[in-house]
Order: structure tokens, then sequence, then C-alpha cells
């Protein structure tokens, strides 16, 4: 379990996470949503290690990983994978070395038995017969599958994924989304997804962290955002009619809250 | 960053190869460059001292002997490291630039790999293997330009040929591999560092390698000086 406990964060004198508290099972998909400027990247990152956090504490089955040394620190990392918000994939490498990268400088398993993992998860993100490609002749959703690839290759316990779905069209969206949950449930990893996505919001969030302005002002399940009386969620997640009418179709009922216009 | 750059390694043998990826990129990488450059100076070199004292009682052999000290003292490795800060300058530090913008360095931080140790010091330590065998290539070169010139001016290749083991010092070699060493260092150092700490944008990579290619250039002359007034 990933355990956050009052996490603050400033920058010089601007507070950015205004103390924090929650947790995260594993086999759940976590999900992180705010509006821009609420600190959705900023706590990812501070879970991960990325930033040092002013105040608080981050546990990982029940180790303070905020209080380690840097040194500490990479045996847990070891146990993280990440997926960046633009893949963050090694130009210079082909797809295969990207995916490769991670067993070539933490394992001593036989060049064989490195492909044949490479392989394994290649396939299991649908990405046969791409590995000889640089990530600059493939295609965003490509890039983000290569980049989920690279993250479970050494079978992680920990996936982080920084809006997994900006820059793809609906239904690469979704396929990603079926993709993060399905390994979530199969490989029983504990994973947070930090998205403005409303699909993926409704289609995957089995635990949903609402930030706003650094706090954290709500959590609970996608199925309880339905019936939320929570304003600032109502109006973030349901901010277009067509969203209102939805809703209203699904749960034949009208908000609790009075919304804005 | 330094002090980071020197934890151990989490795989000796990738960070091996990304050394010898490095040695092959700067130094193979500009092989034609410092080479073409280090011909043709060597041989205006000779050319303009033929050219100056030809009406004078200097002899002959004198141009040999003054484009083969100019050449190792001076030129191979100043000219050489001006053209290598501009070059790999601004290739080190558009590339570590693009990688920090891009998340690829962070990327590397959360496998648990330290980037400094496997970004920044194979390129370091490549620069000091590589450039001065470059340098004292660059200083051959340059010779063998003063000696097509000078014959085509005239001058016997007897003469240049004397001329190059006229009063020959080879504290001379030792000054310009001090000097190739020190530069490789300025220029790796000071690009690596532009590189990695690039904030912001597309815009930033090009300014972080402009300032890479600025002040190592200037570091290299001011350097240049300093191992001149201590070795010399």
């Amino acid at each position: 379990m990933i355990e956050v406990k009052d996490l603050k964060k400033s920058f010089e004198d601007k507070a950015i996470l205004k103390g924090i508290s929650t947790y995260f099972e594993p086999g759940k998909t976590n999900l992180v949503i705010g509006t821009s400027g609420s600190g959705k990247t900023v706590f990812v990152k501070c879970l991960v290690g990325l930033l040092q956090p002013t105040s608080g504490s981050v546990f990982y089955d029940g180790i303070e990983f905020t209080a380690l040394s840097n040194r500490e620190k990479k045996q847990i990392r070891t146990k993280i994978g990440m997926l960046f918000q633009g893949s963050a994939l090694f130009d210079s490498m082909t797809v295969e070395e990207n995916v490769m990268f991670p067993l070539n400088m933490f394992t001593n398993l036989t060049a064989k038995e490195k492909l044949n993992r490479v392989n394994f998860c290649l396939e299991r993100v649908n990405l046969v017969g791409a590995n000889k490609k640089f990530p600059g002749e493939i295609s965003g959703g490509m890039m983000k599958r290569v980049g989920i690839a690279r993250a479970i290759v050494l079978n992680p316990k920990y996936l982080f994924c920084d809006e997994p779905n900006s820059g793809l069209d609906p239904q690469t969206s979704l396929r990603i989304d079926d993709l993060l949950s399905d390994i979530t449930h199969e490989y029983q990893m504990i994973t947070i997804i930090n998205t403005h996505d409303m699909n993926s919001v409704m289609g995957m969030g089995e635990k949903v962290v609402f930030l706003h302005q650094g706090y954290k002002e709500w959590e609970g399940s996608s199925q309880e955002i339905l019936h939320t009386d929570n304003e600032l969620l109502y109006n973030f997640i349901f901010a277009s009619e067509f969203l209102k009418q939805l809703r209203k179709g699904i749960t034949n009922s009208t908000p609790l809250i009075k919304p804005d216009k | 960053m330094m002090r980071d750059m020197f934890s151990i390694p989490e795989n000796y043998r990738m960070y091996s190869k990304e050394l010898f990826r490095q040695m092959n990129g700067i130094g193979i990488g500009s092989l034609i460059i410092v080479g073409v450059i280090s011909l043709f100076v060597g041989a205006v070199t000779a050319l303009q001292f033929s050219y100056q004292l030809g009406s004078t009682f200097f002899p002959e052999y004198m141009i040999g002997f003054i484009v083969r000290d100019t050449m190792i003292i001076e030129l191979a490795p100043t000219l050489s490291g001006l053209v290598l800060a501009g070059k790999v300058g601004s290739n080190v530090a558009g590339e570590l630039g693009t990688m920090r913008i891009s998340e690829q360095i962070d990327a590397l931080e959360i496998m648990g790999v330290n980037p400094q140790g496997y970004l920044v010091m194979p390129k370091i330590l490549g620069a000091i293997f590589i450039v001065p065998p470059l340098i004292v290539l660059s200083a051959m070169l340059g010779i063998f330009g003063g000696y097509l010139a000078a014959e085509n001016y005239g001058i016997s290749p007897a003469n240049y040929q004397k001329g190059l083991l006229y009063l020959f010092d080879p504290f001379n070699v030792v000054i310009m591999t001090v000097k190739s060493v020190i530069f490789a260092f300025l220029i790796a150092s000071v690009a690596c560092y532009q590189g990695f700490f690039v904030k912001g944008g597309a815009l930033d990579i090009g300014k972080a390698s402009t300032r890479a290619v600025v002040f190592s250039s200037i570091l290299v002359i001011f350097f240049d000086y300093i191992v001149a007034l201590v070795m010399t």
C-alpha cells in the first residue's frame, strides 16, 4: 500500500500542495484528478521522489520513502514503473532497446531471456513487430504503449502514469485505459494515474482523488461521483451540458447540489 | 552535479558502453572538421611565414620549425579546442537539454539510474580520453598541411623536414597534452552543466547550447593563457 500523510510542497513562497493525506491499495486503479494548476503533477512527482516534499510523508508498504537517502530510494525505485505524459522514450534507442533498457541495467539475464521478456511485454501492449522502430517513427498511441511496456518490464509493484491519454484520440485512449486496468488487476500493482480524461475517470476509477487548489477536495469511486454532493467535483466532472444530461440519463435524478451555470 | 557523478554505477557494462558511444561521438564525429581545419591552418601558417620571411636572411628550414612549434604548442590544442567547444558543446548541451525537457532524465531517475553518473560522467570522461589523441592528430595534419603549402611555395621538402627536426623539445608535446586534457574537461563539463539543468522549452535548449559554446570558448582561451603562463 502507498500511504500519504499530510503532504505539503511549496516552491519558494508559493504553496502547491497544502496537506494531502490519502492511501492507494494494490490491484486498484487509483486516479488523481483536478483542474489545471491543482497540484496533480507535483503530487505524483512528490510520490515518486522527483520532488522533495516541504513536509509530510510518503510510505511504500510501511517504509517512509521521503525519509530515505538517494541510495536507499534507488531500492524502491526499481519496483516503480512510470509512464510519462510525453512517453519519455530514449530517442537514440529503438523500441526494443527502450524496453530492454531496465533489464540491461538491473538484471543479469541472458540476451535471449531479455529478448523474450521484451517481446512478452510488447505483445502485452499489442505492439508485436515494432521492435526495430525508433520513437520518431511511431504514433503517439504507440509511444504510450512502448512507455507502458518499459514501465512494466521489471514487474513493478507500483505503476505511475502522468496523463496517459493526453493527445490521443478517444478510441486509443480507451485502449490505453483498458490496458492499464488489465495489467493492474493481473499483476496486483498499485496504479496511480494522473488524468484529465473524464472517460478514464468514469470508466476505470476504482478510487478517485480530486485535488483542488492544493487540497484533497474529495475521494471515492467513479460510481460515487455520479451521486456526489460536492459542488466543485460536480462542476469539474460534468463541465458540459452534454455530460450533465448524460449523468441525468444514467442516474435518473437531478443533482443533489445546485450546479454552476 | 560533479559529486553525484561519482556514485557507484548500477551496471558497469552499460556505463562502459555509454563511455565508448560518447568517445565515438566526440572523437570520430569531430574528426573531419578538426582534420580539415588543422590541415588548412598548417598550410596558411607555412605560407604566411614563407611570405613574411622570404625576403630576409632566415634559412628556409625555419618554416618547418615555426609550423611545428606553433601547431604543437598553440594552434592544434587551441583551435581544435574552440572547434570542439562549438561542435561538441552545442551537441552535448542540446542532447541533455532535450532529454531534460522531454522527461527522459526523470525517467532514468525513476528507474533507479543515477542520471548524472550515466549521462554526464561518460561524456566528460569520453572527452578527456579522446580529445588528446584528436589534438595530436590535428598537430600532425597541420604540420602536413604546412609541408604541402611550403612545397608549393618553393621550399624544398628536405629543408622543411630539417626544420621539423631542428631544436625539437619534447616538453612542447607535454604542454599540448596538458592543454588538451584541460580543454576537454572544460568543454564537456560546461556543456553538460548547461544542458542538464535546462528549464523551460525548446527555446531554452537553444539558449543553453549557445551559453555552452560561449562559456567554454572563453574558458578555453583563458586556460590557454594560464597553461602558457605556468608551463612556459
